[in-house]
């Protein structure tokens, strides 16, 4: 088992996802911290170009794989050219081969817009898409920063569902200025619209944002835990029923629908990641692309490839990866597993005290060699990562 | 040696900020004792932490040469003494040293405590008081009403007062022809044995121990034997001068000068402020009066919060030790806390000073656990054990309970001089620290409070009380009146019913319960929210007297977490990690160690 499992690229499991980076968006938003740049022209050939060129340099490493999940994130990759989508597409399937069963996904902006490429993209090879509704309240939608109104979005969403088979869209919560029941009338209006995956977010202040700003300006007063607490448990409560409960700590399926591509993250699977800013996990290495375009581009003209970095990834490291992704998932994790991954004993990756006090506590679950956190404890999932994973 | 008419020795009195030091500089400057270009601020504050706190920690002294209006030259030895109440025996020497003092006091403030105290004591010295009102060129300067307080509070007449402005140079000259006409000569007879007073000393990392002296009879001079009178011990002088305030050789010091003396000596510790110097063949028949070995009053445990610098806060300590005898340390372990050092003060701003120097010149960084009296403790005799009574320094230190017959602790009495308006409230607070109340008199608008208190009342957060009560206007100064019997116990804290021995304190059975009330409410704001309820109490024995509870974290977690954030996600988690190492452990609680810091803080109670 150990030796298959390196065999195929040092992951956890037999997935092997490509994460393709699109890193341009039109405006800024003011919560986001993702790698995206606002840029006045894109040189859509050279663009095409560089990312297959940085493509084929990953796929000379993967050998022999065929891939199970393609996904385009961004910056706003719905705005790139659908032959720029499907000239990738066709160069993955002749690198590697696609599964029968891949999932494609492109995250999109519901605009107008770029709904009207929607068409244009599924026959291209998408087959899911993830649109950033982010809310269905306008106000709401002008506080985060978002061009579209729910109108606009909603149109977009019909679309999207009129096309791909798949659709998935997000929603941000716990805002300033909602408060739970506004939420509970919102999450029931996105339960039905039928959607088989949700990714529902509490709104966080992430680190480098304009939120972040005015946050320490005291000219944006986030929700506090006790608060986002109350928001948290009615998500989970409502989902449930609704049948499409929480699989990872935000996202939400009906059984079935769950995300692969994301999965084979939290299961600590092997991915190659593209484009600028993208990073990957091959073979125990973590790779990283540079991350402003420009430099990402040169570093392609100069190397053939973006790499930034590409670093061998401690024993220890991998096993706290796959820890603290892992316990995202409702399912958990298999220590046997991650342990004979990084060689060493379980006892040596996860504390087993602290693991027996919060097991006793009902914060977490040990079922022989799985550990899961319990839906009761995913709320405090930080800070039972921090008693549980050994470094 | 000088002609003993032409000396004047003289000391310097005032409240804090009233002006001694800048008054001192214009002196020096006046007389010429250093150019301009080298008259740096305030010269004779010369460690940082008296530059900016403006409190003098070490004696000073400057000779200087002044030619009086009688046309004769003479030497002016102005001793600058510590300000502060936790240096009063040092002041008192320094005091013992003059002939008499020139009393400054701010026009615009008038008359504070500390000024009375030290006034008192200069006048039980028999000294001719100057008095001198500074800063009349402020706006808000009221020389008359000061000249009348001086009176009628003071005792002192007032009508030949100086008026001056150390700032802008006014009354310089007049304040120099008093010292000469007004302050009497020192006496001494030359020929008789050497009799010298240990006024001061400190390190000098290139002269060795340097020792202010001030030569009541005989002669002192380089290559003679000297022997410490109290201290037993002999040594050889090799450098005898004065300070100008440069310093200078002099071939000799007779009967009533002032300088200094090195003799090869190692360390501070062998001198000791008021000992008595004098020739090892030629002894003086009695030692001078008044000598007391100076004990810290005030103690507390100082600890690394990075249990590595533990030997750099030896190192650092014992250095600092190198230039000041007054404080103790020994080794001390806690549970809580790791290894460090139980320290002994002379009071609570020596307490300050020392933890302030150590952090800024050793760049450490420390825990101060709550500071506490020294104890009188009576012991029951046992099985195998006769009765016995102990000092106790440290109340992780008390005895089982029931061993002990009854238990002393320090008290003082206290001077404090007040605005009316703040009266009520100050007497409040000394009503609720124990407070037994002497003396009220009115003056102006202001009232002298005398109040017995015991000291360890004071020492928790007293003084800053005192200063906020009254907007900072009253003033407050104390001294030891001995040991007297108390209802006192040993009060707990429990995190997470486990005892944590660095909170731990002695208290009166009739302040227990708000004590304890108010530590267990800091701690519940300092420490952070856990997966479980923490509950917090406070407890004499087995009986919780206050308590409460943290309530478990309810939400941590972090909303998006892809491909990318591995390794982010694991740095944030390796960093919590080492945050945790800066936490102590109680059972499955973590204390942050700015939890120990800000809740044994004092002067934060509300
Ligand atoms: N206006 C005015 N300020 C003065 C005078 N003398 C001293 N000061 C100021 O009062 C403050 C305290 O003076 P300082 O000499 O340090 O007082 P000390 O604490 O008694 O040594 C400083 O800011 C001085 O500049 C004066 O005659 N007039
Ligand atoms: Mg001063």
């Amino acid at each position: 088992m150990l030796k298959q499992v390196q065999h195929d690229g040092g992951g956890l499991e037999d997935a092997l996802a490509l994460y393709i980076h699109w890193p341009f968006c039109v405006s800024k938003c003011p919560y986001c911290d993702f790698n995206s740049h606002v840029r006045e022209a894109v040189d859509q050939a050279q663009w095409r170009e560089a990312l297959l060129v940085d493509m084929a340099h990953e796929a000379a490493l993967l050998p022999e794989r065929r891939l199970t999940s393609i996904f385009f994130g961004g910056g706003t990759p719905s705005l790139m050219p659908p032959a720029t989508v499907a000239a990738l597409l066709e160069a993955a399937e002749r690198h590697w081969g696609l599964a029968p069963d891949i999932e494609i996904t492109l995250e999109a902006n519901p605009s107008s817009v770029e709904a009207a490429r929607f068409a244009d993209l599924a026959a291209a090879g998408v087959n899911r898409v993830s649109l950033g509704l982010q809310s269905l309240d306008n106000q709401a939608l002008r506080f985060l920063g978002r061009a579209h109104d729910v109108e606009e979005g909603l149109g977009a969403l019909d679309t999207a569902q009129k096309h791909f088979s798949r659709v998935s869209f997000d929603l941000i919560y716990a805002l300033p200025e909602q408060d739970e029941a506004a939420w509970e009338a919102e999450l029931a209006r996105a339960l039905s619209f039928g959607t088989g995956h949700m990714s529902l977010y509490q709104l966080t202040i992430e680190p480098g944002t304009r939120f972040a700003a005015l946050f320490a300006k005291g000219e944006l007063a986030p929700k506090d835990a006790d608060e986002a607490a109350g928001f948290y448990e009615l998500t989970q409560a409502m989902t449930g029923a609704a049948g499409l409960p929480a699989y990872e700590t935000s996202n939400h399926a009906r059984p079935g629908e769950e995300s692969r591509h994301n999965l084979t993250y939290w299961r600590y699977g092997t991915y190659a990641g593209i484009g600028p800013g993208a990073h990957g996990r091959r073979g125990g290495l973590a790779t990283q692309r540079h991350r402003k375009p420009e430099n990402w581009l040169s570093a392609l003209a100069r190397n053939g490839h973006g790499l930034q970095e590409e670093a061998p990834l401690a024993p220890t490291d991998q096993a706290m990866e796959a820890l603290l992704m892992g316990l995202r998932l409702r399912e958990g994790v298999d220590l046997d597993r991650i342990a004979a991954l990084v060689g060493k004993g379980v006892a040596d990756i996860v504390d087993l005290a602290a693991a027996g006090r919060l097991e006793r506590a009902e914060l977490i679950r040990r079922d022989g060699e799985r550990l899961a956190v319990t839906p009761r404890g995913m709320i405090l999932l930080d800070a039972i990562l921090a008693e549980v994973v050994r470094a | 040696m000088t002609d003993l008419s032409k000396i004047r020795n003289f000391s310097i009195i005032a409240h804090i900020d009233h002006g001694k030091s800048t008054l001192a500089d214009r002196l020096i400057q006046r007389t010429g004792g250093l150019t301009d270009r080298e008259m740096s601020a305030q010269v004779l504050d010369n460690m940082d932490i008296e530059k900016e706190r403006g409190i003098t920690i070490k004696a000073q002294t400057v000779r200087l040469d002044y030619t009086a209006r009688d046309g004769q030259s003479y030497i002016l030895n102005l001793m600058d003494t510590p300000g502060h109440v936790d240096f009063a025996y040092e002041v008192s020497r320094s005091l013992a040293a003059c002939e008499g003092a020139l009393l400054v006091v701010d026009a615009a403030q008038g008359v504070e405590a500390q000024t009375l105290a030290n006034v008192y004591q200069s006048i039980e010295h028999d000294h001719e008081i100057v008095p001198v009102i500074n800063k009349i060129d402020l706006p808000a300067a009221e020389p008359e009403k000061v000249k009348a307080e001086i009176e009628d509070i003071i005792g002192l007449p007032a009508d030949e007062a100086v008026l001056a402005s150390a700032k802008s140079g006014i009354g310089i000259d007049e304040i120099l022809e008093a010292i000469v006409t007004k302050i009497p000569p020192p006496k001494g007879d030359r020929d008789a044995p050497l009799k010298a007073m240990l006024v001061d000393s400190w390190y000098d990392p290139y002269l060795g121990v340097v020792i202010l002296i001030r030569v009541i009879d005989g002669v002192i001079k380089k290559g003679q034997n000297i022997k410490f009178m109290q201290a037993g011990t002999q040594h050889l002088v090799d450098r005898v001068g004065a300070f100008r305030p440069k310093i200078e050789n002099l071939p000799e010091l007779g009967p009533g000068e002032v300088g200094f003396i090195t003799a090869q000596i190692k360390e501070i510790a062998q001198t000791r402020v008021g000992d008595t110097i004098t020739d090892v063949k030629k002894p003086a028949a009695q030692a001078l009066e008044g000598f007391k070995e100076v004990q810290p009053v005030v103690f507390c445990g100082l600890f690394p919060v990075d249990a590595n610098d533990f030997e750099k806060l030896r190192e650092s300590i014992s250095k600092l030790r190198l230039n000041d005898a007054s404080f103790s340390f020994e080794m001390e372990s806690s549970a809580a806390l790791g290894f460090g050092f139980r320290c002994g003060f002379l009071g609570l701003l020596h307490l300050e000073i020392i933890q302030e120097r150590l952090t800024r010149e050793y760049d450490l960084d420390l825990i101060t656990t709550a500071p506490s009296v020294v104890y009188r403790l009576h012991l029951r005799h046992t099985k195998d054990e006769a009765a016995k009574t102990i000092e106790l320094h440290n109340p992780a230190d008390m005895p089982d309970p029931n061993r002990i017959e009854s238990i002393e602790e320090p008290w003082i009495e206290a001077t404090i001089y007040v605005p009316d308006e703040y009266l009520g409230p100050i007497l409040k607070l000394c009503q609720d620290r124990r407070g037994i109340q002497k003396n009220l008199t009115y003056v102006a608008g202001r009232a002298q409070l005398t109040y017995e208190l015991p000291l360890n009342e004071v020492v928790f957060d007293f003084y800053d009380r005192l200063k906020s009560i009254s907007r900072g206007y009253a003033s407050f100064d104390y001294h030891q009146i001995g040991h007297r019997e108390g209802d006192l116990v040993k009060m707990n804290i429990l995190v997470n019913a486990e005892p944590v021995d660095a909170l731990s304190m002695i208290v009166h059975r009739s302040q227990a319960e708000a004590r304890g009330r108010h530590m267990c409410e800091r701690l519940k704001d300092l420490i952070p929210r856990h997966l479980f309820k923490i509950p917090i109490q406070a407890a004499i024995g087995g009986k919780v007297i206050a308590r409460e509870t943290i309530a478990a974290l309810r939400k941590d977690v972090t909303a998006k977490c892809y491909g990318g954030d591995a390794t982010r996600k694991r740095k944030l988690l390796e960093k919590q990690k080492e945050g945790k190492k800066r936490m102590r452990e109680y059972g499955s609680v973590s204390i942050p160690q700015e939890a120990f810091i800000a809740a044994l803080r004092m002067g934060d109670e509300s």
